[in-house]
């Protein structure tokens, strides 16, 4: 987005004195959540939406919560919204207890799936409602939203109704009347998933400069685990109402705490091993069709001789003809079955000796009109062992 | 595209000529001269003003206009706000029963629903020393009733298409329930509250059983004045009456017909 930057400095007057910015407010014990959710539940009849939660987002985060559909996510964003009383729990938005306001005293807008844009109003007047509806000075008003168009790039198209808007110009028209309030949390719930591809692609970006320029807190909802990864300063993977894991996206991919959070962002080979020996954090495992022993890093609990799998992600492993080097890494064998070329890199689905098919996403570095393996070669597979991730569920 | 068949042309003119041909006989039979409804005697205007001399068809076709004015006007407003319970309110006891109910009255023959506020009216009388004589407001009130349930079917329609967050998002921007409903909601359904209420009106007008039925002696509609009419045989005035009245219906529909074709060309097509 190419704003001028004196418009987004006046924007940015009503916020408190920039706080001085922390990259990683969750790992500092000193710091105050900024969004406080505990025990948060919603039931519909016998069934459990969203279920006793417990959540703190800080300042300035974009904090993204990622799951399938049903899984409770958008309930949960509902209940923040004050669209949906919760069952049970509190929700603290900078130290007010907001769980029994309604949507239009909390300090908070959100932008909606679809849009939800009104349709009898010009893009001036769907962006000035919020500000009308608190009965602001209409020059205060003029102004406000005539910096407000300027910062979506819609100044040209004020007075235009929404049926002859583009679906990226709806878009932004929902973002800037979400906006116009300066709330303290910005709810968006699949802000992309009504774009095509590459228009997605562009506006992440421009959705983060915003946050970025606006300081504003912002809570994302989405089922696109490429869009979390993106946006977001952490993820939340939600299942059946409750959270997996939260963390940043190099965390959930590289360190998925089970599973359902390791094939949730993208794919990964599982191999079939048995714990050898656990000692304060770190655990050695043995591969069961390879002699290699491998130690890693895990938190959870396994006795020794206990089988467990050992997840690696297609783009760690490497492919040879010959036997690589022994130190440091993990090595298995196996005949390619099957291979894809992609232009910048390449898939090939390998059978290993049990019978397993192993991914394996190969970059291809060399320029050759000719590919480096064929069918039927058999190879090397191979990864550095710190690679593993340990998988129980 | 293919051409239409020339069995496709006849068959879409058979059906509008057995649609219209009785209306335009009966319109050119009103500008005859004869006293004889199936002799043409030549080209005349004198039953339109035999017309306009008429008392009683010209106070007849004043009630009929206040009784569909009124009843119109109540009927959507009561309709609306039926239909805005039974799609905004959420859940509620007996949220089922109420919206079979409100859609029984579109079935339910004329001779059932006269026959029922004729007794109604009755026993209210006995009772309360209300409504008075049987007469204009007796039927209007008859026709609110009847009429609501086509207005709240409409906009309860439209308000099922309506996607809901569009109020969520009202209310999110600081818009408190009244307001939404002031700012988002009535405007939103304002062109289905204009159809129910030309409905209504158009019902009103039309209605024959149920005017009988709840009006007392001296208030008589257009319909009631028409049907007794022709009991004594089809004069050429009747003939002038009905000519007005399509007149009156074409006008209207063109007006209305013209009002959307503004509106549509008002948008053009989103690039």
């Amino acid at each position: 987005m190419t704003t001028p930057g004196n418009t987004l400095n006046t924007l940015n007057t009503t916020d408190t004195p920039n706080p001085e910015f922390i990259n990683t407010p969750w790992r500092d014990p000193q710091q105050r959540p900024f969004i406080e959710i505990e025990g948060l539940s919603k039931r519909f009849g016998d069934f459990i939406a969203v279920d006793a939660v417990n959540l703190k987002i800080y300042r300035r985060e974009l904090f993204t919560i990622l799951g399938g559909s049903g899984c409770g996510k958008t309930t949960l964003l509902r209940m923040l919204a004050g669209f949906e009383k919760p069952s049970a729990g509190r929700i603290r938005i900078d130290g007010v207890d907001v769980t029994d306001l309604p949507p239009y005293l909390r300090p908070v807008n959100m932008m909606f799936q679809s849009y939800a844009v009104f349709p009898h109003m010009t893009v001036y007047q769907n962006i000035a409602y919020g500000l009308k509806k608190e009965k602001l000075p209409r020059a205060e008003i003029k102004e406000r939203v005539g910096r407000m168009l300027e910062l979506v790039q819609l100044t040209a198209l004020s007075k235009r109704k929404p049926n002859q808007l583009s679906g990226g110009q709806r878009q932004r028209v929902a973002l800037a009347r979400a906006l116009i309030k300066q709330p303290k949390v910005l709810l968006l719930d699949e802000p992309l998933a009504a774009l095509d591809k590459k228009l997605r692609e562009q506006t992440q970006f421009e959705l983060m400069n915003i946050q970025d320029k606006l300081g504003i807190t912002f809570v994302v909802v989405t089922h696109d685990q490429e869009e979390a990864m993106t946006l977001a300063s952490r993820i939340a993977v939600m299942d059946a109402g409750d959270f997996v894991q939260i963390g940043t996206p190099s965390e959930v991919y590289e360190f998925p705490r089970n599973h359902f959070v390791a094939s949730f962002f993208g794919s990964i080979n599982l191999f079939d091993a048995t714990v050898t020996s656990v000692d304060a954090g770190e655990l050695c495992v043995l591969l069961d069709d390879s002699d290699t022993e491998i130690c890693t890093r895990y938190e959870g609990e396994l006795a020794v001789g206990s089988a467990c799998k050992i997840g690696v992600r297609p783009e760690k492993l490497l492919i040879s003809t010959e036997r690589p080097a022994e130190q440091g890494n993990t090595i298995t064998r196996g005949v390619v079955e099957d291979l894809a070329y992609k232009g910048n890199r390449s898939i090939y689905r390998v059978r290993a000796q049990n019978g397993r098919i192993i991914m394996v996403s190969a970059q291809n570095k060399q320029r050759s009109a000719h590919l480096p393996l064929e069918w039927d070669d058999e190879v090397y597979l191979s990864w550095p062992s710190d690679c593993s991730v340990v998988l129980t569920a | 595209m293919n051409r239409p068949s020339t069995f496709l042309y006849s068959v879409l003119c058979f059906g509008f000529a057995v649609l219209y041909i009785p209306v335009f006989v009966l319109m050119a039979y009103s500008f005859n001269d004869s006293r004889l409804p199936t002799v043409w005697g030549g080209f005349s205007t004198r039953w339109y003003s035999a017309l306009l001399e008429n008392e009683q068809i010209l106070q007849a076709a004043l009630l009929s206009l206040e009784i569909a004015l009124v009843s119109a006007t109540f009927a959507t407003i009561l309709g609306t706000m039926a239909g805005l319970a039974l799609s905004r309110v959420g859940r509620f006891r007996g949220r089922s029963v109420l919206t079979g109910m409100i859609a029984a009255p579109l079935v339910m023959p004329d001779v059932i629903t006269g026959l029922s506020l004729l007794l109604l009216f009755v026993s209210l009388q006995e009772l309360l020393g209300w409504p008075g004589n049987r007469g204009a407001n007796t039927i209007t009130l008859a026709h609110i009733t009847f009429s609501m349930a086509y207005v709240a079917v409409i906009v309860q329609a439209r308000l099922a298409n309506m996607d809901q967050s569009l109020e969520e998002a009202a209310m999110d921007l600081g818009g408190r329930p009244f307001a939404v409903t002031r700012d988002i909601t009535l405007p939103l359904i304002a062109p289905a509250m204009a159809s129910g209420w030309l409905l209504a009106f158009t019902l009103s007008l039309d209605d024959l059983v149920i005017a009988s039925f709840t009006s007392g002696a001296g208030a008589s509609t257009l319909p009631m004045v028409i049907f007794s009419k022709v009991k004594l045989g089809v004069t050429p005035e009747i003939n002038a009456l009905t000519t007005l009245v399509i007149a009156a219906v074409t006008i209207g529909v063109l007006i209305s017909g013209w009002f959307m074709l503004r509106q549509l060309r008002a948008q053009p097509a989103p690039p």
